[in-house]
C-alpha cells in the first residue's frame, strides 16, 4: 500500500486542480472565439444602445446588447423576489414544523420539482402561465418579463429549498433548546437562533439561486417573448442574453462578425456569474470576518 | 396549594421519603413533585418521585449517570415537551399550579432558568445572547438592556473577562466562558427557579468556586435546582438533597442529615463517593 501512496496523493492533487483548470480552459475558449470582434465592436454602443441587428450577407450590423442586459437582470431580480421568500420558508416548515411523514413527502415533491427538465418548464410559461396572464393580468402576450420569471422562481426554488433545508438541520438540536428554553416561541427560534446560525448555508442557498436564474436558458427563451425592448412594466416581453444566443446561433455562421458577438455576449455572462458568485463569497468571508473580530 | 394534610399522606405513600421529611416544615413548597413518573417508550425514566423544594432553597439532586436527573429538570420547564416518546404521568406544582397541564408553556420558560451541562453559546454576540429573552418580552430600551446584560454578566463572574468584547460572537468563547453565558443567559429574566444541570463540567474549580459563591447570593432571590454528580458540591451548596437510582427516588432530606444519617446504605455509599 505504501507505494501507492504518491501516486494516489497525485491523483487527489489533480482531481482538485480540474476544476480550476477547466474554468481556466472555459474562458480561453470563449475569448478565442470572440477575439477578432474584440478590437472592433464599439463598446459604448455594446452597453448602452437597445440596437440589435446583426450584419447579413456582409453589411456592418449593430450590437447594443443594453434591452438585452437589462432583461436578463430584470427577468432573474424578479424571479428571486418571489423565490427567496418562498423557498426559505418552504425549508422553514420542512426542518422545522413539519411532522416527519409531511417532510419526507414534501421532499421528495421539491426533488421532483428539481428534475423537471428546463424546456418543459419552457412548455409551462407558453401554455399554462401565459393564457393565465393574458387573462387576469391584462398582458397583451402571455409571454413575458413576468411569466418568465415565475417560471425561473418555480426553477430556482427546488434548490434554495433542499440547500436551506440542510443547512438549518445542521444546526445542533441544542441551539433550538437554549433558544425555546428561555421562553421564545417557535417563530422566534427559528427568526433569532436559527437564521443567524445558518446563514452562510441559506446566502449560498439564495446565490445558488440566482446564478440559477441567471443563466437559464431554454424556459426562458420559451417564457419570455423573446422582444429586444427594455421592459417598463412587468407584463412588457423581453429577451436575455442566453435566450439571444441560444436563437441566433444557428443563424450565424462560424468565423462571421455575428458569431464572434453571441461569443462575446457568452463572456459578459461569464463575467456576471462569476462576479455574483465572487460577491457571495466575500459576503459569507465578510460575515466570518466580522465574526472573528 | 397543598394543605399539611394531603401533603403527608402523599409522601406516607413514598414511604422511604415520610420520615425524613416530617422534619422540614414545609408549608408552601415553590416547587413540588408529587407521583412523577416519565417514560420515554417502553423506558421508564422516572418512577413515582416525589419531592417538595421550599421556595430561597437550594435542592441538590444527584445519583449516577441515566438515574433521570435531567429527565426530571426538563418537566420543570415543559421541555420535556421537545422529545415525542415521552409520557409524564403525575405532577409538577410551580407556586401550586400544575406545570404539566399548563397552556402557556412559553410563559412558564421564561418563569425558569436552565442551564444545560454542556454551553451552549447561541450564534449571537455576546450581548445579543443575553438579551435575547428580555427582548422576546418586550425590553428593547438601550439603557434597560445595558442593565440586565451586565447584572447577568456579573452574576456569572463573566462580566470582566467579556466586558470590552461585547459584540464579539457568543460561540467564540472558550468552552467554560460559554457556560458562563448560558449562566447569564438563563439569569436575564430573573426567573424564580434556576435550574443547572451539571453546570460545572465544563468550568475549571476556581471559577466553579465563584459561580457557586453567586448563586448562594441569587438564593436569596430565587429557588435553584442543582443537578450535579459532585456530591460535594451538593454538599456545599443544597440545603436539601435527593438521591435518585436507577429511575427511582432513593431518598431525599436535609443535607446534613442525607450526609451524616442516610437512611439506606446504599445513599450512604454514593454520598460518600464508594460506588457510581
Amino acid at each position: 500500500m505504501d507505494r501507492l501512496e504518491k501516486p494516489i496523493e497525485y491523483l487527489v492533487r489533480l482531481c482538485g486542480w480540474s476544476s480550476i483548470i477547466s474554468v481556466a480552459a472555459i474562458f480561453i475558449f470563449i475569448f478565442r472565439e470572440a477575439a477578432p470582434v474584440i478590437s472592433k465592436i464599439n463598446f459604448i454602443e455594446f452597453f448602452t444602445s437597445t440596437e440589435w441587428h446583426p450584419s447579413k450577407h456582409g453589411e456592418p450590423g449593430e450590437y447594443g446588447a443594453l434591452a438585452l442586459i437589462v432583461g436578463n437582470f430584470a427577468v432573474a431580480g424578479v424571479a428571486m423576489v418571489m423565490a427567496f421568500p418562498l423557498g426559505l420558508g418552504a425549508a422553514v416548515f420542512i426542518s422545522e414544523f413539519a411532522s416527519p411523514k409531511v417532510r419526507e413527502t414534501l421532499k421528495i415533491g421539491i426533488e421532483l420539482l428539481a428534475a423537471v427538465p428546463s424546456i418543459v418548464w419552457g412548455f409551462i410559461g407558453l401554455t399554462v402561465i401565459s393564457p393565465l396572464l393574458v387573462d387576469h393580468a391584462g398582458a397583451e402576450i402571455g409571454t413575458n418579463l413576468l411569466n418568465g420569471s415565475i417560471i425561473l422562481a418555480l426553477m430556482s426554488v427546488p434548490l434554495i429549498v433542499s440547500i436551506s433545508e440542510d443547512a438549518l438541520r445542521a444546526v445542533p438540536d441544542s441551539y433550538r433548546e437554549a433558544g425555546l428554553a428561555l421562553g421564545a416561541n417557535k417563530w422566534e427560534m427559528v427568526a433569532r437562533v436559527l437564521f443567524p446560525a445558518a446563514k452562510n448555508g441559506l446566502l449560498a442557498a439564495c446565490m445558488l439561486g440566482v446564478g440559477r436564474a441567471v443563466g437559464e436558458t431554454m424556459a426562458v427563451l420559451l417564457a419570455t417573448g423573446n422582444t429586444n425592448q427594455i421592459p417598463h412594466s412587468l407584463i412588457d416581453p423581453i429577451k436575455t442574453l442566453t435566450a439571444t444566443i441560444a436563437s441566433e446561433m444557428n443563424d450565424a455562421a462560424r468565423g462571421e462578425e455575428h458569431f464572434q458577438v453571441l461569443f462575446l455576449l457568452g463572456i459578459l455572462l461569464l463575467v456576471i456569474t462569476c462576479t455574483i458568485n465572487l460577491i457571495a463569497d466575500l459576503v459569507i468571508k465578510g460575515m466570518k470576518g466580522k465574526a472573528n473580530a | 396549594m397543598n394543605t399539611p394534610a394531603i401533603t403527608s399522606s402523599i409522601l406516607l405513600a413514598d414511604g422511604v421519603s415520610s420520615a425524613s421529611t416530617s422534619s422540614h416544615q414545609m408549608n408552601s413548597p415553590h416547587l413540588e413533585f408529587k407521583n412523577l413518573s416519565v417514560s420515554y417508550g417502553p423506558k421508564v425514566a422516572l418512577r413515582q418521585i416525589s419531592i417538595q423544594v421550599p421556595k430561597n432553597t437550594v435542592l441538590g439532586i444527584v445519583g449516577p449517570a441515566n438515574s433521570g436527573k435531567s429527565t426530571l429538570l426538563k418537566t420543570i420547564n415543559r421541555t420535556i415537551d421537545f422529545i415525542s416518546t415521552a409520557r409524564v404521568e403525575g405532577s409538577v406544582a410551580l407556586a401550586g399550579e400544575e406545570v404539566t397541564t399548563m397552556k402557556n408553556v412559553y410563559a412558564l420558560r421564561r418563569r425558569i432558568g436552565m442551564v444545560f451541562p454542556l454551553p451552549v453559546g447561541l450564534p449571537l454576540t455576546v450581548y445579543e445572547n443575553v438579551a435575547f429573552a428580555p427582548r422576546r418580552i418586550g425590553v428593547h430600551g438601550k439603557a434597560e438592556l445595558d442593565e440586565i446584560v451586565e447584572r447577568c454578566l456579573r452574576d456569572s463572574v463573566l462580566w470582566d473577562e467579556v466586558k470590552d468584547r461585547l459584540d464579539m460572537l457568543g460561540t467564540k468563547l472558550s468552552g467554560g466562558q460559554q457556560q458562563r453565558l448560558t449562566l447569564a443567559r438563563a439569569l436575564s429574566l430573573s426567573p424564580e427557579i434556576l435550574c443547572l444541570d451539571e453546570f460545572s463540567i465544563a468550568i475549571d474549580p476556581v471559577t466553579t468556586m465563584k459561580i457557586e459563591d453567586v448563586l448562594m447570593q441569587l438564593k436569596e432571590k430565587m429557588t435553584i435546582i442543582l443537578v450535579t454528580n459532585l456530591t460535594q458540591q451538593a454538599r456545599r451548596m443544597a440545603d436539601h438533597v435527593a438521591f435518585l437510582n436507577d429511575s427511582e427516588l432513593v431518598e431525599w432530606g436535609e443535607n446534613e442529615a442525607m450526609f451524616n444519617r442516610p437512611k439506606k446504605e446504599i445513599t450512604g455509599r454514593y454520598l460518600n463517593g464508594e460506588f457510581g
